[in-house]
């Protein structure tokens, strides 16, 4: 991969927030890795600000719902001179097939990351066929 | 002839699609500091001040730490640093890939003088506050007015 510089790419806002929408503020969608390997589909998400116990990942029939919750850091008495980005919560919903063992769902929160691992039930995982010779 | 040409190349921004964003731009940036100014580089930057310390703080999700290069030179702070994304197992595939990766630098121009020495930063949940003490002499000092 060659050196190279990074472009900003603006934060995408929600329009309308299906489900809980009650903190007043701007809601963002973050970016995402999806990956699927033999044995589960990995999302990564980007959600700077939010910590551990700020995320809430919701499965409702089929319907992936993740959300982080962001507290603005700024004191008080600190006056904004200059912003290009604003703080808000994060959300994002994702439709998951049926291959996904549920139970074993685990998510993980580190440095305003969120790596979610859904384990593909047993008969999902691709089985190797043996071949017989006569 | 044609002064405007149609649809030689799609990508092209025509000028007056050019005059039209350049105006909507004037516009959001004038209006009541509501509107977040839009940068073209990595990362955002939010600039604050609380009368004895600046604080610029970026949203870096995954940057390491050990990676960022922050320096204060002459009124400008600069921050430097890399952002990797671990390449999963190499049998994975991606369905869906929104997350970017490389090297960043950006610099700002602080209002006042800081004391270098002072300056601090340090990162939380992927975000990043470097805090910069106003230098003794940038201070904002109250003037009694003495009556006589």
């Amino acid at each position: 991969m060659k050196d190279r510089e990074m472009e900003l790419k603006e934060k995408k806002e929600v329009k309308k927030v299906a489900g809980e929408g009650t903190r007043p503020g701007p809601v963002f969608v973050p970016a995402v890795d999806i990956l699927e390997n033999a044995n589960e589909i990995i999302v990564l998400a980007d959600m700077p600000g939010v910590e551990s116990k700020s995320v809430n990942i919701d499965l409702k029939d089929n319907q992936l719902i993740i959300t982080g919750k962001v507290n603005a850091p700024e004191g008080e008495k600190e006056i904004s001179l200059y912003k290009e980005f604003n703080w808000g919560d994060y959300f994002r919903q994702f439709t998951l097939s049926n291959v996904i063992d549920r139970g074993k769902i685990s998510a993980k929160m580190e440095n305003g990351v969120l790596r979610l691992v859904l384990p593909k039930v047993e008969k999902a995982k691709p089985q190797k066929i043996k071949v017989v010779t006569d | 002839m044609a002064i405007i040409r149609w649809g030689s190349n799609p990508d092209e921004i025509s000028d007056l699609d050019r005059l039209r964003q350049e105006v909507n731009r004037l516009f959001n940036v004038f209006s009541p500091g509501t509107e977040p100014f839009v940068s073209r580089v990595y990362p955002a930057l939010n600039l604050t001040d609380d009368g004895s310390n600046f604080y610029v703080r970026a949203e870096l999700p995954g940057v390491d730490p050990e990676s960022l290069d922050i320096s204060v030179v002459e009124g400008q702070l600069l921050i430097r640093g890399e952002r990797k994304i671990e390449p999963e197992e190499q049998k994975a595939g991606y369905h869906r890939r929104e997350r970017e990766s490389g090297f960043f630098r950006r610099t700002i121009t602080l209002p006042a003088r800081v004391s270098p020495v002072k300056v601090s930063a340090s990162v939380k949940n992927g975000v990043l506050t470097v805090t910069l003490p106003r230098a003794e002499e940038a201070k904002p000092r109250k003037i009694t007015v003495k009556t006589t």
